[in-house]
């Protein structure tokens, strides 16, 4: 069990995030047990039998890499739990795209959980994006983080946590 | 000009406390300098040669007065007494400890400034024409556009952690007056012929390492699109930017390797999604802000004061900055004056903190409180009745403010260099002095004419040398400091990069090639014919071989 922030609260946490190693493929790799978040590639080569394992004690869910956009899920979307977005490097921001791309476009309902390196700093930021989970960086203290999903009370733009931006409800 | 409510004074408010809580975790142990790195970015500081420097931005380049007073302030409370204009609408100091920022921050709050974005991997301070408002020529005032941008670009959740840095520029007038051609995006705001307001949309142009022209993606865009087709832009580059690499990371290689066909294709399958959206702007919202930037309340004039012209008649030095440091107005009786702060001997851009004053006072005086910044690193006035011009005049000159160059070759854009930059190869300001020297006399300054002459020192172009009409470039030559000519480079509508003449100089030779050049051209210019004309129509071999000339031959005998 490790301990993530889930809706702006610390809680335990059992799922493992499966991520092939130097020479291992997508379709020859032993598939765990669930709950696991499986890479991309592995969930497309090997969906029906993930499916067949999964049960609601052990789900399965799918993360995506940082080239990867949520195209390619548009289909299981209803099956998957969780999806969770990984980062690189803090400083790579393709997950913010990816993640509102799941909400607001193909209207996404479940988990979106940020994964890799996942700093304090940028939880406002994520949130924003629909980006509802966080597995911090193991260095990181989550009980601390919390404080700085509010940082700005009113901020000006269109997102997912605030669909109308400012300009729209601006008091007169 | 815009004034923050209770929302703006709000988010400055939390971004101070933000970051003095981020200060505080990096000297804690809790951020590891690379971390920190990125968040102090996004607030304009870098660790710098000497000192953090501080980049504090000046939205589209307007101040009021209360503003300038506080920049002189910071200066003289935080710095050494001085600060500089850079090319992008803001300012920079030198000398603050990061551990002053914070609260350098908090007085930047207290008069609706921040330094927000200003630099990292972000969306920059958007910029615009210095003569917004009052230039005879425009279409639109930019600046309501310009605010809602900046509102929509200020912590933008999903383009925090672009691949590189994304800078946007709007023109509003038939003259492109704000490099809109060598941008991120550049936007022209037009009428289409229904006489709706809209945009040209340029992508893909910038300066730097890889210099290119920006190329049109869409002809007419509505206003009120003008957000979320930017989303569906920035959204094309966020996820498909090269971030292996940060010398191709800016967008304009994304174009490039797509082609503007493709890349638009991209970006309009996008916007599908996002058109008529929430974030499509309205019309109450352009309204609101676009009240903040009526016009001042302009008395009725004569359209020539007989005063004025009288004094210029009388005064051939005051005539000179007239002809060089005036603008006409739109409103008869008006003028737009430039203060020059190109004082031969001084860095270009440079002010200390009692001519930030003088400056704010003269404002109050004689222009609305109000003052303006230019990507050429001077201040306007823009609201100067023309009976007042000569007070005006007498005012500036007392604090080194009158200098009457503007357009001409002292009036030299010049990056801090490798005085104070880091990035640099090479410096600048000696270079720009030494010119400057060579043309002290006004005499021949004026005969000279208009010219443009723009010194970076570094590929990062910051002195914008490319668009030069003159360029100059300083590069690292095994650790010495040398600098590379190019010639024809221009900005405006048909904006135009400068091409590489040859070899490059030592430091000590710069300002003899560049007077050499200006030899050239007055042995051959016809009447009437400015630098880049007679440049154009010679090409540049008359002037390579004046240079080279005597180089090349001795190579030859060798």
């Amino acid at each position: 069990m490790t301990r993530i922030i889930k809706n702006r609260a610390v809680v335990e946490d059992s799922w493992s995030v499966l991520r092939l190693a130097e020479g291992e493929t997508a379709d020859t790799i032993a598939l765990p047990q669930g709950p696991v978040l499986v890479p991309l590639s592995v969930w497309t080569t090997r969906k029906s039998a993930l499916l067949a394992a999964s049960s609601p004690a052990a789900p399965v869910g799918v993360w995506l890499a940082a080239g990867e956009g949520p195209e390619g899920l548009v289909d299981d979307l209803a099956r998957l739990p969780v999806i969770a977005v990984d980062f690189p490097k803090f400083t790579d921001g393709r997950g913010y795209s990816a993640a509102r791309l799941l909400r607001e476009r193909y209207n996404f309902q479940g988990e979106i959980r940020a994964i890799g390196d996942v700093l304090p700093d940028q939880l406002f930021l994520m949130a924003r994006c629909g980006i509802d989970a966080f597995a911090l960086r193991a260095d990181k203290d989550a009980d601390k983080a919390l404080a700085l999903f509010d940082t700005f009370k009113t901020p000006y733009q269109a997102a997912v946590d605030q669909p109308q931006p400012l300009f729209r409800r601006r008091a007169a | 000009m815009y004034r923050y409510d209770q929302y703006d004074h709000a988010l400055v408010q939390e971004r101070v406390a933000q970051f003095r809580d981020q200060v505080r975790r990096w000297k804690a142990g809790e951020l590891s300098d690379d971390e920190f790195r990125p968040l102090r970015l996004q607030n304009g500081l870098y660790i710098q040669r000497h000192a953090p420097m501080f980049r504090v931005a000046v939205p589209y380049g307007m101040l009021s007065s209360a503003q300038l007073r506080r920049l002189a302030k910071i200066a003289r409370d935080y710095d050494k007494g001085y600060a500089h204009f850079t090319t992008r609408h803001n300012l920079q100091y030198n000398w603050i400890p990061v551990e002053r920022v914070p609260d350098a921050l908090a007085e930047l709050a207290e008069v609706e400034m921040h330094a927000i974005q200003t630099s990292g991997n972000c969306i920059r301070n958007v910029t615009t024409d210095q003569f917004a408002g009052v230039a005879a020529d425009e279409i639109l005032d930019p600046r309501p556009l310009c605010e809602l941008l900046r509102q929509w670009s200020t912590f933008h959740p999903e383009f925090a952690f672009l691949p590189r840095k994304f800078k946007i520029a709007v023109n509003g007038a038939l003259e492109d007056r704000a490099l809109t051609w060598f941008h991120d995006i550049g936007l022209h705001i037009r009428k289409n012929e229904a006489g709706e307001v809209g945009f040209r949309v340029i992508v893909g142009g910038g300066l730097g390492r890889t210099p290119i022209r920006g190329q049109v993606v869409r002809e007419f865009l509505h206003w009120q699109d003008i957000l979320t087709y930017n989303e569906a832009i920035l959204r094309v580059y966020n996820r498909y930017g090269r971030r292996d690499n940060a010398y191709k990371a800016r967008i304009k290689i994304l174009v490039q390797a797509l082609g503007v066909e493709k890349f638009a294709e991209q970006v309009e399958a996008e916007w599908a999604h996002l058109k008529g959206g929430p974030a499509t702007l309205t019309q109450a919202e352009y309204d609101r802000v676009a009240a903040f930037f009526n016009p001042p309340a302009y008395v009725q004039l004569p359209a020539i004061d007989e005063g004025f012209v009288q004094a210029q008649a009388e005064l051939p030095a005051f005539a000179r900055w007239v002809e060089r440091n005036v603008r006409p107005h739109r409103v008869p009786g008006y003028a737009s004056v430039t203060l020059s702060l190109k004082k031969p001997g001084t860095a270009p851009g440079d002010v200390t903190d009692q001519q930030m004053e003088r400056v704010a006072d003269l404002a109050d005086r004689y222009s609305f409180g109000e003052v303006r910044v230019t990507h050429e690193q001077n201040l306007v006035l823009a609201d100067v009745r023309q009976d007042e011009l000569q007070a005006l005049w007498e005012d500036a000159k007392a604090v080194s403010l009158a200098t009457p160059n503007i357009g001409l070759i002292t009036d030299m854009i010049c990056c801090p260099g490798g005085d104070f930059c880091d990035l640099a190869n090479a410096k600048s300001i000696p270079i720009a002095n030494a010119i400057q020297a060579k043309f002290e006399d006004l005499d021949y300054l004026y005969d000279i004419g208009d010219i443009e002459l723009n010194i970076s020192g570094c590929m990062n172009s910051c002195g914008h040398h490319h668009v030069g009409h003159i360029g100059v470039l300083g590069v690292d030559k095994g650790n010495e400091e040398w600098y590379q000519i190019t010639l024809g480079g221009r900005q405006g509508n048909n904006a135009l990069l400068g091409k590489v003449i040859g070899p490059s100089f030592p430091a000590d030779e710069v300002a003899g090639v560049v007077e050499k050049l200006i030899q050239v051209y007055l042995e051959n210019r016809h009447e009437e014919e400015l630098f880049i004309d007679t440049l154009d129509r010679l090409g540049v071999e008359p002037f390579k071989t004046r240079i080279y000339g005597d180089r090349l031959k001795g190579k030859n005998a060798a």
